[in-house]
């Protein structure tokens, strides 16, 4: 079997007494979409932290495309091809939503130590961040300051900006946290289609789109890896099913 | 998008106009002393200008800004003493070491965030301060005359008033002109996108730091110019330029006009200079009004004079 394009192996990652990531282990190949799911708490952030390199593992490594990038700052793993949107929306509240993806075009065209020439005339940039724009289906607001845009375009632009970087994965936090059914719907349609493109991690809350998308699912409870496995294999899974579901099961039987 | 006409604009017009022809109306009516002081508000509004670059584009709130004005000054006024006269000399050196002393202050205190950063930036300034008062050599605590000022074999005169305004109105342009520039180039935009959401520009791939630095750099250059230029008009140069007051007047000079617009400082320093002249000659507690005004600005026109002036555009 080929390299996976992403290896992660024995990552521990230790909040005081609470071991909030407990030697996880996971691969995730060219292509696929791999999607972690788990209850509230179980540490899905804190792993795709420490994948993007804004918190440091206690221990474990992390590969992509088989260099070693366990210690390597936010900035480096961006320039080796790893993308991430935010659980909550980050982006450049001041900025346009064009200017928003030009400057993630910009990070990875050339030095941006030049100090003249004006950097929204620069065509090649421009024509980045229409393309990206494009891709989510926000062109139409391009001229549009980030502060003025609606929460559901915004998890767009988060898209569009992780797309402009032009990653090999991208790591997408939530993308359909707090969006209503039809733009969820939408942002269903969007990943099946950036699926064909990229590889994608995906954490998700909405079991309905983490069935329909991930080729794998990963199941995490409490920062331990429970189950891993196609998404028919995790229907089925006995653990998974005590793990995540157990609370509503006890509710309504006793309920 | 702004319009073709705007208040903010009809105001910045009228003021450089008024700077422009300012030596002409000094001479007309014989007033000389308004010249003299437009000449010290020039150059104040150059070293708030270079403060904005990094307080209102960048984010990075210094406050110990008026350690370059001492830096710049001294550079002119120990070269002077040490019978080094020429400009082309006194100045190069000036700006040289305003900017090796950003280079280290920037390394070591741009790796804090916030009140942290207000507080080691000014601990340095005032480390600056005491290291000019300890220059027995140079006067020490009680300053350092200029007995010549810079040279620059004939080309311009120093020693002439209307010359010397111009000369400072002039960098004052330039360095407005390179902030511009600056600020819509490809490293100025890396520079806003840090100060809007650092968590973001990391995650896109622009390591904040050296941004950060190369820009802290940038400005303590340009205000290192201004330092040169005060040494200039006042013939004289004392740790005093260096004391956190003077940095917090640099700070009230660009709040006051707008942080992060390009002619906020200039405003903010023909304001604030100008009623503090005015004020004081009606009293001696000219603070007490200045202060209480100051507020009011600040507290009702956020974004300063020019923010003020774009909510009267948007009616």
């Amino acid at each position: 079997m080929a390299e996976p394009l992403l290896r992660v192996e024995g990552l521990v990652r230790r909040f005081g007494g609470i071991v909030a990531t407990d030697h996880v282990s996971l691969d995730v190949a060219q292509g696929e979409l791999h999607a972690i799911i788990g209850p509230n708490g179980a540490g899905k952030t804190t792993l795709i932290s420490q994948l993007t390199g804004h918190l440091p593992p206690n221990a474990g490594s992390i590969s992509l495309g088989g260099l070693d990038i366990t210690y390597l700052p936010a900035h480096r793993r961006c320039a080796l091809g790893l993308a991430r949107s935010f659980q909550i929306t980050s982006l450049l509240l001041d900025f346009t939503a064009a200017d928003n993806v030009a400057l993630a075009a910009q990070a990875h065209a050339g030095t941006s130590f030049r100090f003249f020439a004006d950097a929204r005339r620069e065509r090649g940039l421009r024509e980045a961040a229409h393309a990206a724009l494009d891709r989510v289906g926000l062109s139409h607001r391009a001229d549009i300051v980030v502060s003025r845009l609606s929460h559901g375009e915004r998890r767009e632009l988060e898209l569009a900006v992780a797309l402009a970087s032009r990653p090999k994965i991208l790591l997408l936090d939530e993308p359909m946290a707090g969006l209503g059914a039809t733009e969820s719907q939408r942002m269903v349609k969007l990943l099946q289609e950036l699926r064909k493109e990229v590889s994608i991690v995906l954490v998700e809350h909405d079991m309905e789109a983490v069935f329909a998308l991930a080729d794998r699912i990963s199941v995490l409870v409490y920062g331990r890896l429970i189950a891993s496995g196609d998404p028919a294999a995790i229907r089925q899974n006995e653990e998974v099913r005590r793990a995540y579901l157990g609370d509503q099961h006890v509710v309504t039987r006793h309920g | 998008m702004s319009k073709a006409f705007s208040a903010s604009r009809a105001v910045t017009a009228l003021m450089l106009a008024g700077l422009l022809l300012l030596p002409l109306y000094s001479q007309l009516s014989g007033n000389l002393f308004i010249l003299t002081l437009f000449t010290r508000i020039v150059i104040l509004a150059l070293a708030a200008a270079s403060l904005n670059l990094i307080m209102g584009y960048g984010g990075m709130t210094s406050f110990g800004h008026a350690a370059y004005l001492g830096i710049g000054g001294y550079a002119v006024g120990i070269l002077a003493q040490e019978g080094i006269g020429s400009g082309f000399v006194q100045w190069p050196v000036a700006l040289a070491a305003s900017a090796i002393y950003a280079l280290v202050i920037g390394a070591l205190s741009l790796r804090t965030r916030g009140v942290y950063f207000i507080m080691i930036t000014l601990a340095f300034a005032q480390m600056a301060y005491y290291v000019a008062s300890g220059l027995a050599r140079y006067g020490g605590d009680d300053g350092l005359t200029v007995y010549k000022r810079s040279a620059f074999a004939g080309l311009v005169d120093l020693s002439n008033r209307v010359q010397f305004y111009y000369l400072c109105l002039a960098c004052l342009l330039g360095v407005i002109a390179l902030i511009w520039r600056i600020v819509n180039s490809r490293f100025g935009l890396v520079v806003q996108g840090l100060r809007s959401n650092e968590q973001r520009m990391q995650a896109i791939g622009f390591p904040a730091g050296r941004y950060r630095l190369v820009c802290f750099v940038i400005s303590g250059t340009m205000c290192g110019l201004a330092g040169a230029l005060l040494a200039n008009n006042t013939d004289f140069v004392s740790p005093a330029v260096m004391y956190w007051t003077r940095s917090g007047d640099l700070m009230v000079m660009v709040i006051l006009g707008g942080m992060g617009t390009l002619f906020g400082p200039v405003i903010g320093a023909v304001v604030y200079l100008v009623l503090e002249e005015l004020l004081s000659q009606v009293t001696e507690y000219w603070a007490l009004i200045m202060g209480p005004l100051l507020l009011v600005i600040v507290l009702f026109g956020r974004g300063g004079i020019m923010g003020l002036l774009g909510r009267l555009d948007r009616g």
